[in-house]
């Protein structure tokens, strides 16, 4: 199947918004000979539709669906006569990854540059965060919290657990603080850049509520801006607050969304940051509007070059750490992203696609079997999915807490589908594969350690990925705009 | 002063402080740093004076002991944030966040407060004897705030939990996008935020404003003569008539 047969009713409006007139004009579903309507077709005159039936824009999780230059446009140039190559599976390639070594006594040290990103537990179930949290120690990653606080299940199942501090704070402790591995300041999400956080009151029932200081069921619109700080001279003050507060042990991270990349990544080393993580326009969110996850920010293939390079013309490359996150799936995207100067990605959807989002059964043990000691019980539940409006494959679903599968829900029948242990073997294997696939590359590329991974080994296929990447199209040496 | 200097107390000893006497940290000497070491290292029941703070950020945060501190002077940002179990006073104004996201225990400023006084605090008490800024008690989380004076616009912006007591003027959108905590002011009400009203004073009413001026130390407010201002929880559904729609 292509990439385009795959879209939805959604994906296929941003697809008309995308084609041009004359390709809209010669399509097939054309009725009576007359062509269907650049401006106003079907999925917009749908869209304005429900918006005059309810009043209301939509909602939803995940990310940007539209089509934007991204990894796929990318390749590497592997190695030949000019570079020889590593043996996959026998050299060596290592993936060890040390984070926030600038100032914290106790830098966070990762066995594989691909961590889990910050999920609330209230858009998550508990189980999943356990599952995630599991998974990755099981993987020797980090995992992140979220918008929400800290689960005592999240901190003991974690070995490596990064801390967030968002403008919301809600539960936020300076006993789960000083537990923590790593603190993330939030200022944005790729998602939502601007944006504050969202939580339906579906899934605002009472242990979200009472760890958010909320009332149960209150739709909650969390705050966009951190209530004790403005500007960068603000953050500086406010990361010597947080180190005082964990007595200089941790790294402190700053989370942006990608906006103004080159700006806001040297502000945030400005102010102190000893790892900046991006969060690119496709990045993932339990909840959303989605003018918010179709129109705003920069997408994450643009955002890491920015990044980079503003690290590098600070000359602090490898002293403050660089995170991308934003679409990443596959082994090729880790490898993509490390080329062009991440230290470490992060990944938020595709974790939740490996413990079962958008699968048509889940899956739990046998009774009295340990998890994924055989195939267990297998239940299928397409016609959930059929409830909310949507298939197995399509979903996006994650804001209505009625997830089929037991991922983002805080209901406890739809909980209890997902099985932690199971769970987190399989998102442990996913981590694996994609560590796998990043050292057969970096391999192939000749490199011994995955962090060698550079910009000169990337090409790209078309002239707007060459752009944003800086890397020359593909058969030429030019890169636009240099 | 000089006395006090001559007795500054080495910090690495920190731990080993009779309980009874006070210890004094100089910044005139010392960093930041050092001090918040040595005051996270002090027993349970010690008592510790900051001396020359000369308006420096992130004093006395992050404390978790029930310890006794007297900043003697003006304090900067964040002040006894993060704080647990101590009390700490502040022998002057304070800048933004003054014990910002309190836990427990109290933190008194003898002066005037900056913006953001007391923001998410979840427990204990903030007790500015000036006036106090924009956004006092921004997102408060169940703490407690008292102001003797007026308070800057946006007082209580998303407040969530706790209490927070006006001895003077309410500058403008008081109690905007307010949750479940509650503000009391003795002053005048210049303006009310979205989704906040102003609303009868019960008794339980009266007896709280009592019980958090006698803690803060207020003989200027007359408990039964306060506004009443809380949400009208208009904001916390979308649209209730679409609501099923999402
Ligand atoms: C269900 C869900 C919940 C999220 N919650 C948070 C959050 O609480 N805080 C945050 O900073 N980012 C949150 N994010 C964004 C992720 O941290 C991350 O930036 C994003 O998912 C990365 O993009 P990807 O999903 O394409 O991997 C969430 C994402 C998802 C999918
Ligand atoms: S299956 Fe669950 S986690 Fe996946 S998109 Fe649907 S609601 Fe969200």
């Amino acid at each position: 199947m292509s990439r385009y047969e795959m879209m939805s009713r959604y994906e296929m409006m941003s697809r008309y918004e995308m084609m041009s007139r004359y390709e809209m004009m010669s399509r097939d579903d054309a009725i009576d000979g007359s062509p269907v309507h650049h401006t106003f077709g079907p999925p917009v005159i749908a869209g304005i539709r429900e918006r005059a039936e309810l009043g209301r824009y939509p909602i939803r999780g995940w990310g940007a669906r539209r089509a934007v230059p991204d990894f796929d446009d990318l390749l590497l140039l592997t190695a030949s006569a000019s570079r020889y190559p590593l043996e996959g599976y026998r050299e060596r390639c290592d993936t060890r990854t040390v984070l926030g070594a600038r100032r914290a006594a106790r830098p966070v040290v990762l066995d594989i540059p691909i961590t889990i990103a910050g999920m609330s537990f209230g858009s998550l179930s508990a189980n999943a965060k356990e599952a995630l949290g599991r998974a990755a120690s099981q993987v020797g990653t980090s995992t992140t919290t979220g918008d929400g606080g800290m689960t005592p299940e999240e901190r003991s199942a974690s070995r490596t657990l990064v801390y967030q501090c968002l403008p919301s704070r809600y539960g936020f402790n300076p006993v789960d603080l000083r537990a923590a591995d790593a603190v993330e300041i939030v200022l944005g999400q790729g998602a939502k850049p601007g944006g504050g956080g969202m939580l339906l009151g579906q899934k605002v029932g009472a242990r979200v509520a009472g760890m958010r200081t909320l009332p149960e069921g209150v739709d909650q619109r969390s705050a966009s801006r951190h209530p004790d700080w403005t500007g960068p001279d603000d953050l500086k003050i406010k990361i010597e607050e947080i180190r005082e507060a964990t007595d200089w042990q941790v790294p402190v991270y700053v989370k942006i969304g990608a906006t103004r990349v080159d700006h806001d990544v040297r502000l945030a080393v400005a102010a102190g940051a000893d790892v900046v993580v991006v969060d690119g326009m496709q990045g993932g969110t339990g909840a959303t509007q989605d003018a918010f996850i179709e129109h705003t920010g920069i997408p994450t293939l643009a955002a890491v070059r920015l990044a980079a390079d503003a690290l590098a013309d600070l000359g602090l490359t490898g002293d403050v750490g660089l995170i991308i996150s934003g679409g990443v799936r596959t082994g090729a995207d880790v490898a993509k992203a490390l080329a062009l100067g991440a230290d470490a990605v992060s990944l938020g959807v595709a974790p939740l696609i490996a413990l079962g989002c958008n699968a048509p059964t889940y899956r739990l043990p046998a009774a009295g079997e340990p998890a994924g000691a055989g195939a267990g019980i297998e239940v299928d539940v397409s016609a959930e999915y059929t409830a909310l409006g949507t298939a197995p494959g399509h979903c996006t679903h994650c804001h209505t807490g009625a997830c089929p599968v037991g991922i983002t829900t805080q209901d406890d029948a739809l909980a209890a589908r997902l099985d932690p242990a199971l769970g987190a073997r399989r998102v442990a294997n996913y981590l694996r594969a994609l560590a796998m696939e990043t050292t057969m590359l970096a391999r192939a590329c000749g490199k011994s350690d995955v962090h060698r991974l550079e910009p000169e080994d990337l090409v790209a296929l078309t002239v707007e990925a060459a752009a944003m990447a800086r890397v020359p199209l593909a058969g030429t040496d030019w890169i636009p705009g240099r | 002063m000089g006395e006090l200097t001559t007795a500054v107390h080495d910090p690495d000893s920190a731990d080993s402080a009779d309980s009874a006497d006070e210890v004094v940290f100089d910044l005139a000497v010392m960093s930041t740093r050092h001090v918040n070491a040595a005051l996270r290292a002090l027993p349970a029941g010690a008592r510790a004076q900051v001396v020359n703070p000369a308006g420096r950020h992130n004093l006395a945060v992050g404390l978790s002991r029930a310890i006794r501190v007297r900043i003697a002077g003006p304090a900067g940002y964040y002040v006894g944030g993060l704080g647990a179990a101590a009390d700490v006073d502040v022998d002057g104004p304070a800048g933004w966040g003054v014990g910002e996201n309190l836990m427990s225990g109290t933190v008194r400023v003898r002066g005037a407060a900056s913006q953001s006084a007391a923001a998410s605090a979840h427990g204990g008490l903030v007790v500015v004897e000036g006036d106090a800024s924009l956004r006092a008690g921004i997102s408060l989380k169940g703490g407690r705030l008292a102001v003797a004076g007026d308070v800057g616009r946006y007082c209580a912006f998303l407040a969530q939990a706790g209490t927070i007591l006006v001895g003077g003027d309410a500058g403008e959108a008081l109690g905007d996008s307010l949750y479940e905590a509650v503000i009391y002011v003795a002053g005048r009400v210049r303006g009310l935020g979205t989704d906040a009203r102003v609303e009868d004073l019960t008794d339980a009413d009266v007896a709280a404003v009592r019980a958090l001026a006698a803690d803060a130390g207020f003989d200027h407010v007359d408990p039964q003569n306060v506004t009443r201002v809380a949400s009208a929880r208009s904001l916390y559904h979308f649209d209730t008539a679409q609501h099923a729609a999402y």
